[in-house]
Parts: structure tokens; sequence; C-alpha cells
């Protein structure tokens, strides 16, 4: 058994960014989220992310402004770390080692180097006690810093981090438990706890749920289960204390917010509406409703102009303060069930899956994005529990994207199933695909598999249905007989069964030459060239689950998963059993790009991973205990780049990333150690080296002392440029300059065009004789730091270089130059995009 | 416990008035209660909220309002008269018109020398409180609109008034409005209706909060004039204010049936800006709450629904204990009951009249807890109508059923009934003593020869009955005995059976007993300090049972005047905390004559017999465990079995009796009959309808 050394299971991408409240920078301008093990910033104005914030190595729990300032922030994770970021440029300033796994973050303006976390009581069980812990960060100007002053102020709290809140000015801390609100004031060194009935008369649940506190009053908000707001007052009396009460809520209220000057609360839950009270006249609200999906955070920007919302269909929306949405942010929608599979769209290499109900969603897992929604069911969606709707449940892929076939079901009673099968052709004109066929009620029983050949060349023209009437059916493309305006549309051709019984899974084999269909203990192969019944193999007793050929070397395989916790492979030249292992495999999965087949085998209670070759007896991968729970979706995702890892146990993700979803709904990959590596090393090149922020001035007077210290370093750095091809260093001054300062289109470009010239027929004697004259405009230009370089150069350039190339060019030279120019246009368009 | 033939009626249609106009005296802690029908009621808040003293109401006397001045109190209605009671007689002292039309309210300054009273014509009118009454001293500044409310400033210079579309201050001194508060009409289409300041309350701060008919409870600067702050608390009005003595909150009613707090709070710790912040709402009423107080520990509120409701604030009281408990007062505290239990006859009395039934019958013998067919129904016999506009205050039916007797504040009426085998003929008997004029309670003998009325000069008036002339009857006053030491009414008269004992108490606690035959008192018992309830003299034994409004019961041996010893080991051991734990008075006793040892009690939610000769049972064993004896070993039972059992199978008990044939009468009034019968509620929308 190889074991998994340096192959970790991480969150990337496609995580949940409404996991933990975000946080909103001072000046509303940039969004923090935590998204798995990254923290990603967005732009609220455009939506877009701007970068991650990567470092951590386990889930992030909460994400804050360092309250001393405003253009940092304090990230905490399970990992047991806190890390203080500069977001805006996305550097890693410092990493605190707490030691204990975190799980929320809270920080005061009156609270100076100390921030409060939430760790468990015990270190050692996953117990379900927490307490809020002050933590004193020290104060050094290393890296990584171990952080050993640690104080408990609270104990037993939820580590729910919407349970515990600052109070005003940071004077207390208040926390709730499940029906007791305990305010601790950090002067007095006293807390007070409030109780409340477990239910009140009306039956009304009294839980809490979420706590927040006024900014500048004594006043504590907190939400509870029944949907009622409590406004606490005067709780420096154990028991003169006092509250008021709201609700509009009808179900359990999610998130309290005040906003910054105190004048509206902000509330929200699963009706999907945010409410704003009017402090201390609550009797006026207003609503922003239809937000979607339930609402599971809200947070409020300092500066009081953005609220934003996070709801459970992993959406982040940004609220105007006048109660107007300005923006979405949409992360892979994942509801408590997906019915598809996971898939990889051909062409664009997105994951597609249930998105909205009743649509597929593609999402970029390259740029964690979420690039549209399809709308397969092209019904109104009612929002409305109890009703049955039409549900996406199948779809499939052809294998060069151009296909897509879908089926979607509504279930009334089990012998009044609705079902439509639907395929949809690519259009390239729309870059989206369309529909071309619908069949309704293609079976008469529930469909089970859908399976497209793997044709790599031509045009897919077959698909290969089962369900659980007894009958596979084969539908055929063909172009309609009788109408010329209409193109070809899918039709029946083939009609199989194998003594009525029930098929489970079909699979193509690599070449499409073969079709496998299980049904129940016998896998039955066909010959889609002629629909000949070939052979059948057996391997009772139970019914064979999952079927799977071998791919490129192993294609003679086949592959069989049963209920009886086999996994058969059977040799198709033999047509014997090659091998059996007992194992209760879940979920059987090929790489499209190699040998490697994946297993994910539920073992007492949690998952297991092998990666095998069919043709070897050993396995190459195998992680025990992946996660708890069946993981019955999982897809390998070709690489951009393959990796050159020869390491043994990180081979198999060379060709491609497998992700899977576990029971609770999260998208995990792996990552290996290499590739982590690079990672971590492409972000601790940015990391500065001393405390001080990365101001122009800073850069400004910084190089200058730097030159005078040492001198050498400054000649190096002058000699560089020259090495690189200047016509790479144009085109990045082109890249980063900031539009609003670059001269017109036309202009730049000819100039543009210019400096690759340069670059390309570089005249050697004209260089060498001007190097001198070159280095030391370089070395000025250097000397004013980054930002200034970049606004004097195309100044400088064009100048310089026309006034040192021109005259010493020659008539064949120019003519080169020309078509050398005409030549050039194409590519550098290529890359400017 | 034995079982018993229950004749359980439910045609006494008894319906409370409802509560316009309430007043808390707090140095007596007495709370005054005005009822729809005119009656006056006083509470006693120090013992057991019992319900000392019922004023009885007149047919023309609409209360509108209530005011004490030290130990007096004054109503004001829109009958245009200020009332000062009499709280001995229970009954008008005296009234005084103040000629401005129909009177809103009237309120009292602190200092207790004026009395103001807002009318109808838009004037504020001030008396001086004398001695002996009151004399009108002058007019404020006559406003257009009326009067609707009163506050006087604590420091007795300044008046707020309440009126339509606005408040005006005025100066005490001068009289002069020195301010005038517009107050903002409703929005939407309530625009056009003019709003109805409903109350004001003027705090010592300069502050006036006012509640009026568009929900705004309103926080206004009385110096300058100027709106602090506006809380929208309902879509219809608030109809009642009350503050509490060291003015950090205030409660207002409004028609929802809500009653909502308001309290000085400091917006932040340690400073002294307090903000008037809307914290509690307490919904224990389904109609509009008309009147409100305030007391240190409590909220008291009372409306259209008829309840009187005690909510305990749980920040000035004591977590889990009694005076933490809610408490609903539904029924008077006395019965409006009486039974002729020789007759078979049930006597209902109603502020106007008197409805006399007899008990329907059955012959069919059944299992316990079976339902008996009824052979005959019970029928209504007479209805006595009373003439004249005041209500009655008590009546009495004679055991052999063959007297009805009843009193109102002005007089007192006896008839004569015969009733033979179907024909019934009615008597009045026309010529009564003069001292049987104003009584406050009466009371047969077991034979029917005397009726005994405890009279206003705290006296007990006994006049016998001639039985055996039957066409010419009369009446003869034979004794007249005084009450020593107290002016207090008498409330409660027990006769034993044997007609040697008379046993009399009054609300100052004092219980003494007379000596029949030789007509003069034969002893006082000890006064405890909680008012009695009830009281018994055993028929056999000659022991006076007394039931107390804190639940505690004695027994008091009249042949060696002293407690006896089972009530000796009563005190000693104590009562069951449960039972001590009831809110309701006990208002009732009686006593079986099969069985000596057995005491029948009752309150509004349960029934009792008391069996003498079991033992006591202990704090920490169940009181209600007739549930649990029917289910274990006979052995076993009478181990567990202990004096008190308790049967709560009939609830809203108005009265139980004890028929001379061992059958069981058993008046309730469902509390749905009274909900079906008041006024629908103001419509609300509720959440998922």
């Amino acid at each position: 058994m190889v074991e998994h050394g340096d192959v970790r299971v991480v969150h990337k991408g496609g995580s949940k960014i409404n996991f933990r409240e975000p946080a909103l920078s001072t000046d509303s301008r940039f969004l923090l989220c935590a998204s798995g093990e990254s923290v990603k910033v967005f732009s609220t104005a455009t939506e877009e992310c701007l970068h991650a914030l990567q470092g951590h190595t386990d889930l992030i729990t909460g994400v804050l402004l360092r309250p001393s300032n405003h253009l940092q922030a304090y990230s905490c994770s399970l990992d047991g770390t806190v890390r203080l970021w500069d977001f805006t440029d996305g550097i890693l300033i410092r990493t605190y080692s707490i030691g204990y796994p975190i799980y929320g973050i809270y920080a005061s303006a009156k609270h100076e180097g100390v921030i409060f976390i939430i760790t468990p009581m015990h270190t050692d069980t996953n117990s379900e006690l927490f307490q809020l812990v002050a933590v004193h960060l020290p104060q050094c100007g290393e890296q990584l810093v171990e952080a050993k002053e640690l104080s408990a102020v609270l104990s037993n709290i939820s580590s729910n981090p919407a349970a515990s809140a600052f109070g005003r000015e940071g004077q207390y801390i208040v926390s709730a438990k499940p029906l007791q609100l305990e305010v601790y004031f950090f002067k007095k060194h006293k807390s007070y706890s409030f109780f409340l009935k477990k239910d009140n008369q009306k039956g009304g649940k009294n839980t809490f749920t979420c706590i927040t506190c006024h900014p500048t009053e004594d006043c504590i908000a907190s939400g509870h289960e029944d949907g009622k707001i409590r406004l606490w007052r005067n709780f420096n009396h154990r028991k003169e204390y006092t509250y008021s009460t709201l609700h509009w809520h009808h179900s359990a209220v999610s998130s309290l917010r005040f906003t910054p000057e105190g004048t509206n609360l902000l509330s929200g839950g699963v009706e999907s509406v945010l409410v704003q009270w009017r402090y201390n006249q609550e009797s006026q609200r207003d609503f922003l409703p239809r937000l979607g999906g339930a609402i599971t955070h809200i947070s409020v920007s300092p500066d009081g102009a953005l609220f934003c919302t996070s709801h459970s269909d992993n959406k982040i929306t940004i609220i105007q303060s006048c109660v107007k949405v300005s923006a979405v942010i949409q992360g892979l929608v994942k509801g408590d069930r997906i019915r598809t599979d996971l898939m990889i769209e051909p062409r664009s290499k997105a994951l597609v899956l249930n998105g909205k109900p009743g649509h597929l969603q593609f999402y970029s897992l390259q740029r964690d994005k979420l690039l549209y929604n399809l709308d397969i069911v092209q019904q109104e969606y009612i929002h409305e529990s109890g009703l049955e709707q039409f549900e996406v449940v199948m779809a499939a892929f052809d294998a060069s994207g151009s296909w897509l076939a879908t089926v979607e079901e509504r279930k009334q009673k089990a012998p009044e199933l609705e079902l439509n099968l639907k395929l949809w052709a690519f259009d390239d004109q729309k870059q989206s695909f369309v529909l071309n066929t619908t069949i309704s009620a293609p079976h008469e029983g529930r469909i089970t598999a859908l399976c497209f050949p793997h044709v790599s060349d031509g045009q897919t023209t077959m698909l290969v249905s089962t369900s659980r009437d007894g009958h596979f059916k084969a539908w055929q493309l063909a172009a309609p007989a009788h109408t010329e305006d209409e193109g070809p549309s899918w039709s029946c051709d083939f009609l199989g069964a194998y003594h009525s019984l029930v098929p489970e899974c079909c699979c193509f084999s690599a070449d499409s030459s073969l079709l496998a269909v299980g049904f129940q203990e016998v896998v039955t192969v066909w010959t889609p060239a002629s629909w000949e019944l070939l052979t059948t193999l057996s391997q009772p007793p139970g019914a064979v689950r999952d079927l799977c050929f071998g791919r490129l070397s192993c294609s003679k395989y086949l592959l069989g998963a049963t209920t009886s916790r086999l996994l058969c492979c059977w040799n198709l030249l033999t047509c014997s059993l090659e091998w059996v292992t007992s194992m209760d495999v879940s979920l059987l999965l090929a790489d499209p790009l190699s040998e490697n087949m994946a297993a994910f085998c539920f073992e007492a209670g949690s998952t297991d991973l092998f990666v095998f070759k069919p043709g070897e007896p050993r396995p190459l991968f195998s992680h025990k205990a992946l996660c708890s729970g069946r993981v019955t979706h999982a897809v390998f995702v070709p690489r951009e780049v393959m990796l050159e890892s020869c390491d043994e146990a990180s081979q198999w993700l060379n060709c491609s990333h497998l992700y899977f979803l576990t029971q609770s709904m999260d998208l995990l990959t792996f990552i290996t150690k290499a590739e982590e590596d690079k990672l971590t090393a492409s972000s601790k090149q940015l990391v500065v080296s001393d405390d001080v922020a990365m101001t122009p001035f800073h850069l400004l007077l910084g190089k200058h002392r730097d030159q005078l210290e040492n001198p050498q370093a400054e000649s190096r750095l002058s000699v560089e440029p020259i090495r690189q091809p200047s016509s790479s260093a144009g085109i990045n001054e082109l890249l980063q300059m900031p539009a609003h300062v670059l001269p017109s289109a036309s202009f730049l470009c000819s100039m543009f065009v210019q400096s690759l010239l340069i670059s390309v027929n570089k005249p050697s004697e004209q260089n060498k004789e001007k190097e001198e004259e070159m280095e030391s405009e370089k070395e000025e230009e250097d000397s004013d730091g980054e930002m200034e370089s970049r606004i004097s150069r195309p100044e400088h350039m064009p100048s310089g270089e026309s006034g040192c190339a021109a005259p010493a060019l020659t008539k064949e030279e120019v003519r080169e130059l020309r078509r050398l120019k005409k030549l050039d246009h194409s590519w550098m368009k290529g890359l400017l995009d | 416990m034995g079982e018993f033939v229950v004749h359980r009626v439910r045609f006494f249609d008894y319906m409370p008035s409802a509560i316009r106009a309430m007043a808390f005296n707090g140095s007596t802690q007495r709370l005054a209660v005005a009822r729809g029908d005119g009656a006056v009621e006083i509470f006693n808040f120090a013992d057991n909220y019992f319900q000392e003293k019922v004023i009885p109401g007149r047919s023309d006397r609409a209360i509108e309002a209530l005011c004490w001045v030290r130990g007096r109190l004054f109503s004001a209605g829109l009958s245009g008269e200020i009332i000062e009671y009499d709280l001995e007689k229970l009954r008008p002292r005296y009234s005084v018109e103040a000629y401005g039309g129909p009177i809103w309210t009237i309120s009292s300054n602190s200092q207790e020398t004026l009395l103001g009273v807002g009318c109808e014509d838009g004037t504020v009118k001030m008396f001086e409180i004398l001695e002996e009454r009151i004399q009108f001293q002058r007019n404020l500044d006559r406003q257009k609109g009326r009067i609707i409310s009163l506050s006087w400033h604590p420091s007795g210079a300044q008046i707020a008034a309440g009126m339509i579309d606005m408040i005006r201050i005025f100066d005490a001194e001068t009289g002069h409005a020195t301010h005038r508060l517009l107050v903002e009409r409703g929005v939407g289409t309530t625009r056009n209706t003019e709003v109805v300041v409903w109350s004001v309350a003027f705090l010592s701060n300069d502050t006036v909060i006012s509640g009026d008919s568009a929900g705004k409870v309103q926080i206004w600067d009385a110096v300058t004039g100027t709106l602090i702050r506006n809380h929208l608390i309902t879509k219809w009005d608030v109809l009642g204010l009350a503050v509490s003595q060291d003015e950090s909150s205030v409660i207002a009613g409004t028609s929802e049936g809500t009653v909502v707090q308001f309290q000085a709070l400091a917006s932040t710790m340690g400073q002294e800006n307090n903000q008037w912040v809307r914290t509690r709402t307490f919904k224990n009423h389904t109609h509009d709450v008309r009147a409100l107080v305030h007391t240190d520990t409590a909220v008291v509120s009372g409306g259209m629904d008829t309840q009187l409701v005690v909510r305990p604030l749980l920040d000035k009281v004591e977590k889990n204990t009694q005076e933490s408990a809610l408490r609903k007062i539904l029924f008077p505290h006395k019965s409006l009951v009486c039974c002729a239990r020789k007759a078979g006859l049930l006597l209902f009395q109603f502020p106007d009249h008197l409805e006399l039934w007899r008990l329907g019958e059955s012959s069919a013998k059944g299992q316990a807890g079976d339902r008996l067919p009824v052979m005959k129904n019970p029928e209504k016999l007479i209805q006595l109508q009373n003439k004249g506009e005041d209500h009655i205050c008590c009546s009495a039916v004679s055991p052999c059923g063959s007297w009805v007797a009843f009193s109102t504040v002005s007089s007192v009426r006896l008839y004569k009934l015969q009733l033979s085998n179907g024909n019934i003929s009615i008597k009045k008997v026309s010529k009564l003593p003069k001292e049987l004029h104003s009584v406050h309670q009466l009371c047969f003998s077991s034979d029917s020869s005397r009726l005994f009325a405890s009279s206003a000069q705290a006296s007990v008036v006994v006049a016998s009955l001639d039985q055996l002339q039957c066409k010419h009857l009369h009446t003869a006053f034979s004794a007249f005995l005084s009450f020593p030491g107290s002016s207090q009414p008498i409330h409660l008269l027990s006769a034993s059976e044997n007609g040697n004992w008379l046993a009399a108490a009054n609300t100052d606690g004092q219980i003494h007993v007379f000596n029949l035959h030789k007509l003069k008192l034969h002893c006082t018992l000890p006064v405890y300090s909680s008012c009695p309830t009830a009281i018994a003299i055993h028929p056999t034994t000659g022991h006076l049972l007394s039931a107390h409004a804190d639940q505690q019961i004695f027994e008091f041996s009249l042949k060696l005047k002293e407690y006896t010893a089972w009530s000796r080991s009563l005190q000693r051991e104590g009562l069951h905390p449960l039972w001590l734990q009831r809110d309701t008075p006990i208002t009732h006793i009686a006593f079986n004559r099969n069985k000596p040892a057995h005491v029948f009690l009752h309150d509004a939610f349960m029934f009792c017999i008391i069996d003498q000769s079991l033992p006591l049972p202990q704090a920490r064993k169940k009181l209600y465990n007739q549930m649990d004896l029917k289910t274990i070993s006979p052995q076993k039972r009478m181990q567990e079995s202990h004096a008190f059992k308790i049967c709560k199978m009939f609830q809203h008990l108005l009265s139980i009796h004890l028929l001379d044939d061992s059958s069981l009468v058993v008046v309730e009034r469902p509390l749905a009959d009274i909900v079906s019968q008041l006024p629908p509620p103001v419509r609300q929308k509720k959440f998922a309808t």
C-alpha cells in the first residue's frame, strides 16, 4: 500500500463563500470573504475576485479587519494560526501560531494588540464545548510568531461566531448559549447571565441564534429561533434588566447587525428578506425582499455605505445603504442534493452540475467563478415546500462537447412519473447550448444511466440510455426525411433488453466499439455497429452497480462494482475474470487522460480512495478515511498544464485533478506537495520584510536607502533589464499601466511596435555604443521606483530610443523593420488579449 | 371522599360588567375598580387581592374616573356629578353637580388639597377638598372642545389636559393655558378623523407623556412644548397610561388588549441621559384595556373583557414566588348564588333582578362518573325584577324555600313564597321594621324563622318571621346586635344549624359570635391579619370554621372559646405549599350531616373535602392525589391518603352547595360563555390567516 505522504485533501475552487461572515473594507471597495483555505478579495463594484490570500492549510473560519490598521485583515483557520494580511496587495504580513483549532475571531479597537478567538475547551476530543480566549499578539518583526499569552475570557460558549459580539467601545463582550445570555464586563471583570425559558406560552422557541451590540448605546440585540428579536437593555443589573421584543420573521433570525451609527438594525433569516428596523422607532421598517436564498450572514461596511448579505445558495449580495442591490457575487451553487453527476464540459473545462432549481450550472474551477446557468426545465420554479416540480436528474456530454443530453423528471406518484429527455447542441455563434430535440417519455421507467460513445474525431451520433422499465435504448441523430429546413434531430434507433432484467448502468469502451450494459448480476457486452450481443459476464451474487472500461493501454479491461462488495475486473480478450477484490465501491471513475481509475470505497462510516491501474495489482495511491459518509459524486478534471512529478504517489495527479463532493456538500480535491510549495513560493515572494506599509513614499525613500547601503546590488539591478528582451518590458508597461494615464491607443501602438522592433533586430554595434547611456538612464529610472518608472518610461523611451536608433538605420534595415512590423501585429494582439 | 349525585348547573347567566376605571391607593394598598354598571369594588392588595367591598351600582351612574384622596374615594362620570363614597356604609356619601356637562376625568394634586375635573364644555373645574365635603373653587380658562384627561404636575403648579387634537398645559395658580401641544393625527384614512388624547401623565422632570386615539405614545417637553419622542404602538387607540411611583416606568393600554411598558433607561451605562424606551409588551386581554394601574411591583389592568389582571414585573419581585405569579380575577369574591337546601331551590342574584330556579331531578342510578338522564328539567320559577335605579347588593332564600329577601342600597324587600303542587304564589311583606333599610348581607336561620341582616351601622339586625300566621304576615324586629370596636361593614353572616349561634365577620378581620337565645355577644375570635372569606358553624360540634384570604383555615370551639386541637395542629404543621399558592379565595364552607368529620370548601377552580380524621398532608407529598389514590392498592391508599381531598373536575365555580338529600349542586360559569357575550374585539391582522 502506498502511503499518501505528500498528497493532501484541500478545499480548492467552488468552496463556500457563505461559510462565515464576509468583511467589508473601510472604504467599502473590497469584500474579504473566507472561501475554503483562502481568503478571497472581491471588488464590491465589479464583483471580480481581485486576488486570493493563500497560506492557510485548513478551512478558514473567520476574516476580520484589523481595528488599528484598516488596510490589514486577520484571518483565522482550523489549522491553528491567525494570519495578518495586507489585503489590498495580497501580502501575508505575519503568521501567529496559536496551536489550537480556531472557530472564530473577534477584535476591538479598545483592546490594542489583543484578539479574541473561539477554541475548543478540550484539545484532544471532538468536544462540543468551546471557550473564548484572549490572545496577546507579540510585537516582533518575525514572520512566524508563536502567540503564547492566552487567557480564557468566557467558557462554554457556542462555536458559532454569530453567537458572540463585542459591546459598545469594547467594554463588554456578549455571548449567547442556547437559552442564556452572558455579558462579561472587562473593566469590572464581572459577568451577568440572563436566562430565558425554553418555550414561551405560545409554543415559540426562545433559543438564541445570533447576537449583536449597538455601537454607541448599551443595547444588545438578540435573534431567536421563533423569529423574534429582543433588544436587551440595563443588563448591568442582575435583576432590573429589561428587553423589548420585535417580531417580523416567521422563522429563526439568522443574522443581526447594527449600522455603524446605530440608527438602523438589519436582520435576516430564511425568508430571504432583509429587514431594516429604525432603532427606537421599531414600528418603522424597510424591507428588501426576493434576495434568492436564505440569509445566513449580514455584514456592514465601517463607513455604512454598503451592506452585504450571504445566502444559503453560496451567494453574496452587496446592498447599498439605500437598501438597493448593487452587486451579486455567486459561488458554486450547492443545494441540499445533487442529482446529476459532476461533469466536465469538454470545451470550456467547466464543471457542470445542478445549480438553481431546473438549471445546470457551468462553473469554472480554474477561475473559481460561475460562468453561466443553463435553463433545462424552462419552467417557472415555484418556491413552495411540498410541491413536486421538474428536476434535472441526469446529464451527459459527448466527448467533443457539441452535444448535451439531459433528463428531467417530475414525480407526483410512482406510476405517474413524468420524464423528458432533452438533447442540446452547442451553438458556436451563441457560444451556448441550444435545445435540439425533446423526447417526452423516452422510457416507461426512471432512467438509470445515460452514455455517449467516446468518439474523439468525428461527430457523435449516438446516445444510449438505460431505464428501470428493463430496456436500454440507443438514440440516433438523423436528418429528417421530409423537411429540408429543419436540422437533424434525434430518434430511437435500437431497443435492447436482456431476460427482462433491469439495466442499472452502461459504459462505452474507449474506442466505442463495445457497449457494456449491466443487467443486475449480468454484464452484457454489445457491439453498437450491429447491435449484436457479444458476450455476457457474470459474477453473482450482487447486482452490478458501476461499470467502467479501462483506458489507453488498459482498454481490454472492464471493471464492475457490485452490490455484494466486490470489485471485478474482466479481461475482454479472454472474456474471463482477471481479478476480483472485496471492497464496497460507491463510485468507480476512470481518468480520461490516463489508465488510472479511482474507486471510492465506503468503509466503516467513512470513505477510502484507491487509485489503481486495472492491469496492475498494486494501487498507485490510497487514502484512508477521506471524509465521513459516502462519496457519490466525483470527477477527473484535466489539467491545463501537465505536471512533471515523478514521485510515485503523486504521479496519478499529473494529468488531472480529482474533485469529489462529500456528503456535507463540500467540494474537495487533492493537491501535491510540489504544487503547494509552488503556490506558497509565489505568494512569499511578495512578502515585505519589515512591518512598514508599502506606501509609494516608502518605496521612494526605501530604495534610495538601499542603493546607498549596497551599491553592488544596485549595479546588478541596473544590468538586469538589459538582459531581458525589452519587448516583454514594453508589453508589461502597457499592461500594467492604469488606463487613464495612457496616451491614445494610436500613439501607443506605433510607439509600442517600435519598441518591439528594436528588441528583435538588435543592432549590436549601436547598442554596444549606447550601452553606457542606456545604463545611466535605467539607473535613474530604477531609483525612482516602480510607480515612477512606469509613468516616466513611455515619455522617455520614444525620445531616447528614436534619438539613438533612427539615424543609425540603413534603408535595408528600415525595410526589414516594416516587414517585421506587419508580422508582429498579430501575435502582439494575441498577447494583449 | 365519598360519592355524590351532582347537579351540574350551567344556567346561571352571570355576566360581569366591563372595567371602566381604576385607582390605587398606595398607602392603604387598596385598589378601587369602577365597572360599567356603576359598581365600585375595593380590592386589598396587601391581603391576597381580596375583594373586600362592593358598592353596588346604579343604572344611571356611568363612572369615567376614580380618584383616591387620602382614604377617601371620589368618582366622576358622564352624569356630571362628583360622588364621594362612604366606604363603611358602602354607598355614596354625597354627590356634587359640577355644572359642566359630562365629566371625563378627575384628578387630585399631590398635596391632596384640590380636585380637578375635566368637563365636556371645555372647562377644568377645581374643587377644594374639605373635611366632610368638596367645594367648587374656580374654573381654569375655558377651552374649545372637551377635556378628556388631566394630570397634575407633582409640584401642583401645572396641569396637563388632554383634549381633541391637542394637549393644553395650564398654570394652576393663574388658571391660564401656558402651552398648546398639537397632537398629530393618524396617517391614511384616519387623517380626517380627529385624534383624542385619551390619557396624559405629567412627570416631575417636566415631561408630559400622552396616549391618543391614533395609537401613539408621545413624550413632550412641557417647558418648551416640543415633542421629544413618538412611539407608535398600535393601529388602534391607546386608552390609558399609568406611571410608576418613581417615574421610571410608564405603561400604556391599547384597544388590542396589550399593555406596553416604557422605561426611562440610560442609553449608555453610568450616565444620566435617560431615554424613554419601549420595552415589554403584555397581552393578557382580548379587548380594550380601559384602566391601568402601575404599582411598585406589578401592572394591574382591566378593560372590556371584565377581567382584572395583576401582572407582576419580574424585575421587581422575587422569581418563582407567589408574588411573581400572574393573577386574573374573574369572579366576585362573594357568592351570588343562594340555595334553599331543603327545597332544592337556587336563587341567582343579578344586578337588577333575581331568578329562582328549581333543580332538575333524575331517578336513574349509575356508576361513579356516569351522566344521569334528567327526568325533570330545571325550571325557572320566578324572576323578581327590582324596581328603581339602585342595584341589588345582596339576596337570600330561606332553607325551606318560603322566603326570599334582597336588599339595595336604600331598601330591603322580603317576599313570602308558596309553592304547592305547581302553583306559585308570591307575596311581598309590606311592613318591615324600619331598622331593615340598608343592609350588606342577608341570612336566614336554618328553621327559616329568623332573618339576619348586617346593617350599615356595623350591627346585626335579627328579625323574626312569623310562619304560622300566613295570612297576616308580619315581621318583628327582635334584636339589634351591635358590633363593638369597629365600624367596618359586616360582609359574612352564618347561623348555626341548631339556632344557637350567629357568627358575623367584618372586613377588619373581626369575627364575633352571638348567642341567639340570649341575644348578646357570646365571644370574639382572635383577630387574624387576613380577612375572612367564608365562615360556618359546625352543626354538631359547634366549632366555627373560618377560611381567610391568605388561604389559612382556622377552627374555633365556641364552647371552649379557643382554637381546637385540629386547628392548632394545622397551624403547627402548616398548610401544603400548593394549597397556599391557589389564587382564588374560598367562598363557601358547608358540612355533611352524615359525616361530621367532613368539611366542604370551594374556590373558583376546585372543590375540596377536608376529612378531619385523616392526617394532614406533608409539604413534600402530593396535594392533588385523588387520581393516584384510585390506582393504588387499598392498603397503600390508607397510607397515602390525607385530609385534603381535592376535586378539580369543575372549573370556574361560582358556588357549591350540599342539599339535605346529600346531593351536590355545582354552579359553573364557563369562561367561554362569558367571552361569547362580549362585543367583538378590534380587528387584528394575524400572521398566516
